[in-house]
């Protein structure tokens, strides 16, 4: 295939889901099955995108594909000069690769939904809105511009606000959208700052000309400041999109949703975009803005790990779960660990989609009910379903021979390699830290759902397994959570063929003087050579640390799960009895850390508070203002009106009134009768004469 | 005694002035016009009176024909009228013919 042919393939596999929506929006009412349309064109749209991957991966391996057109010109502008805006599709290894991962989750996700949502009244609507969302990802994606991506942003944004309020008669379900929608905002905002940045010095948008201008030297306002501060401001973007602390708290309460879109959505592939978006601009990153993103992935990654310890409800479980592992992806680009990053970005899509979809099918099956205190037992019920979400919890904890372990140990790995470097040991603990409470939670989880008896017998008597089109999508996703799919080697990964034919250590574009050390190239990779990543020195360091790493994550998975064992299965240790003992601490978990009464009492209260007095001003001030400009147009009004009925008609009524009063004098005159004329004209002429008399 | 311009211009006057009253006093339209023919022959005297003491030639003498045939005149044309008004009116009474007063 050409190059030619590949970049109409992507134009294909992007339009083709904005095809199904628009054709399942506008017909769903008329025809009742048109949402295999849209699962069709989903279908279609991973089969082409199954294509391009191999095409890819096989012939251009090493080839940055893309093409663009002129969408807007604007000619001449001030401060800025000619702005031409080019809108255009890269395909190189990462997002061929996502791509694909998207359409994967995306038909998946279709085809558990046919049941799922059987029944629902808006059942196309809801096909429709995803595929809005699987049209609005692939364009994030796909793009090789950032206002291109910034346009998709705003458009996931959109249909993740529509899918959280699917169900918008609940009240939770549309203030959880709205929240989600507005709390994003504040992270785009962000982003759009540095994006205009970027334009501002750069005059483009294609990360290829950005990136290829930092490469000459050429930074923002002439400093690295500026570049760490543009940087980090994108990454604005991400924590807002990919809920990082402090903008984590949307996820949670983005579970209002139907389980398939929290599957899709808030698990697999938009919250990813987050990581995808530092995933692209990671050759820009210098050193402070690298540290400022893993300090905010490591707390991402802690804080909600140590709130999912003591959730109850299934999904928030999983939400919190998934924010501490998109943390865990973030922390690993903060430290550098680029290739790893994205080799969690795309297992985690998979088990934790798994995990979700697994979720729904026991929601599905107890009757909606989340509470997994209710649960318990459904092993024999549902036992694909147990077994699919044994495969994706021993994935996300990082046990051997899944894929969890691979990209896990390569975070863990990385990070620890980083703090060997720069002394930052901090994030290499927290990640092991993070590793074992994940273990733990997830079991624990498993535990209570799947293991012992049930707690609500008679909802455990109407449970039973998916049907087919529930449970296949389950089947294939913890399919992908084992590690052949990625390297042959099930503890090394280093040598497979993800690592070294999918996904490369990018190019660096920043100035060595605002890098870390380690990341100054003190040798030029020779050609065919193994590669190396960044610098000998991080090689090497990342060799030592991948050993320690492996064996250490592994250690506190099993600890993890050994003591949610103990604590649930084996109730050698009554939870119920630690919760009471460390009764403040495990408040403070359940809580979820008070960030919603922190929040709600300074920003939401704030924002509320300003609001009313920007009201109290509008109604007061400015509503004074027009009502007092109103009662001083009224009075001069007024007076006019009284100058114009005293004065003016006074005036024109005494004229008329004079007029009428001559005409009452003269009128005597006007008799009518000849004689009275001839007498006056007489007297008159006998005046005259007396007056004019010469005499 | 000596007849002289100030006799005849004191009998043209009185004749003008019963002329006018009878033109002023006179209900009945036709003895208006007497009155007005009254003031005509006033006239006509002064301009015989002139011509005669005057140096006037003629002028005055073919004035006062003038005067007599415009009065003939004016009386068939005045008669018409009153006439005509009593056609319209049944009354020649002046004082009551006042409708062009509205």
């Amino acid at each position: 295939m050409s190059e030619q042919l590949l970049i109409k393939f992507a134009v294909v596999i992007l339009f083709l889901p904005l095809l199904g929506f628009a054709v399942t929006l506008f017909l769903g009412k008329k025809v009742n099955r048109i949402f295999i349309f849209e699962t069709a064109a989903t279908f279609v749209g991973l089969v082409l995108s199954i294509l391009l991957l191999i095409t890819k991966i096989s012939s251009y391996s090493d080839i940055s594909i893309s093409a663009e057109f002129k969408w807007i010109d604007l000619g001449k502008v001030p401060v800025i000069g000619s702005m031409n805006i080019y809108l255009g599709l890269l395909l190189d290894d990462i997002s061929t690769l996502m791509i694909f991962v998207v359409f994967l989750i995306s038909f998946l996700v279709h085809f558990f939904s046919i049941d799922y949502m059987k029944g629902d009244k808006r059942y196309n609507r809801y096909f429709a809105y995803l595929g809005l969302f699987t049209f609005s990802m692939s364009g994030i994606v796909l793009t090789h511009n950032m206002l291109m991506m910034y346009i998709f942003w705003e458009l996931v944004g959109i249909s993740s606000y529509l899918l959280i309020g699917f169900w918008y008669e609940k009240k939770s379900a549309s203030d959880a959208g709205k929240k989600a929608f507005i709390v994003n905002r504040i992270g785009d905002l962000g982003m759009l700052a540095g994006l205009l940045i970027l334009y501002l010095t750069y005059n483009t948008f294609s990360f290829h000309d950005i990136f290829s201008e930092i490469s000459n030297g050429h930074l923002p306002f002439n400093s690295g400041f500026w570049l760490t501060v543009t940087g980090v401001l994108i990454f604005c973007g991400a924590i807002g999109k990919s809920a990082q602390f402090p903008l984590h708290v949307w996820l949670p309460d983005a579970m209002e949703g139907p389980t398939p879109v929290s599957a899709l959505i808030h698990a697999a592939t938009m919250v990813a975009a987050g990581v995808y978006l530092v995933v692209r601009i990671f050759g820009i990153l210098t050193a402070d803005a690298m540290l400022v993103i893993a300090i905010i992935g490591a707390l991402s990654a802690f804080i909600p790990a140590t709130i999912a310890l003591t959730q109850n409800d299934i999904k928030k479980v999983l939400a919190y779960s998934t924010i501490s592992q998109l943390g865990y992806m973030i922390m690993a680009l903060g430290v550098g660990a680029y290739k790893f990053a994205f080799f969690h970005l795309i297992t985690h899509a998979f088990f934790k989609a798994c995990l979700f979809l697994g979720s729904g099918s026991v929601i599905h099956a107890m009757h909606h009910e989340q509470d997994i205190r209710e649960m318990g037992g459904l092993r024999k019920k549902m036992p694909i379903t147990y077994a699919t979400f044994l495969i994706s919890s021993l994935a996300i904890s990082g046990i051997p021979l899944t894929s969890g372990f691979l990209s896990k140990d390569g975070i863990l790995s990385g990070s620890f390699a980083f703090a060997s470097l720069t002394g930052h040991w901090l994030f290499p603990f927290v990640g092991f830290l993070v590793a074992m409470m994940t273990a733990f939670y997830m079991f624990r989880l498993v535990i209570l759902t799947f293991h012992g008896t049930p707690n609500n017998k008679e909802k455990y008597d109407h449970a039973h397994e998916s049907s087919f089109a529930m449970v296949m999508p389950l089947v294939v996703l913890s399919a992908l959570s084992f590690f052949f799919w990625y390297t042959p080697n099930p503890m090394n990964p280093d040598d497979g063929w993800f690592y070294s034919n999918w996904i490369k250590t990018p190019e660096l574009h920043t100035p060595e003087n605002v890098r870390f050390d380690f990341m100054k190239s003190d040798v030029t990779p020779v050609p065919g050579d193994h590669e190396i990543m960044f610098s000998e020195s991080y090689t090497s360091a990342l060799h030592h640390a991948h050993g320690i790493s492996a064996i250490l994550s592994l250690i506190m998975a099993v600890l993890g799960i050994l003591l949610a064992f103990t604590m649930y299965q084996w109730k050698k240790i009554n939870a119920d009895r630690l919760a009471e003992k460390f009764k403040p601490l495990y408040n403070f978990s359940l809580n979820k850390w008070y960030f919603d009464e922190l929040y709600d009492k300074t920003f939401v209260a704030g924002t509320l508070a300003l609001s009313r007095f920007i009201a109290w001003f509008d109604l007061n001030v400015v509503d004074g203002v027009v009502n007092g400009s109103a009662a001083v147009t009224k009075a001069v009004s007024k007076f006019t009106g009284k100058f114009d009925n005293v004065v003016i008609d006074g005036l024109v009524n005494l004229t008329a009134y004079f007029s009428g009063f001559i005409g009452l004098v003269l009128r005597r005159f006007q008799t009518g009768k000849v004689q009275t004329y001839i007498i006056m004209v007489i007297f008159s002429i006998v005046i005259l004469l007396f007056l004019f008399r010469s005499f | 005694m000596h007849v002289t311009l100030t006799h005849f211009l004191v009998v043209s006057s009185l004749l003008f002035c019963f002329g006018i009253y009878g033109i002023v006093t006179r209900k009945n339209a036709v003895m208006v016009l007497m009155g007005i023919e009254l003031i005509l022959n006033a006239s006509n005297i002064n301009f015989i009176a002139f011509a005669r003491f005057g140096n006037f030639g003629l002028q005055g003498q073919v004035f006062a024909l003038f005067v007599i045939v415009l009065a003939a005149a004016e009386a068939a044309i005045a008669l018409a009228i009153v006439l005509n008004v009593y056609k319209t009116f049944v009354n020649i009474n002046v004082d009551e013919i006042d409708s062009l007063r509205d």
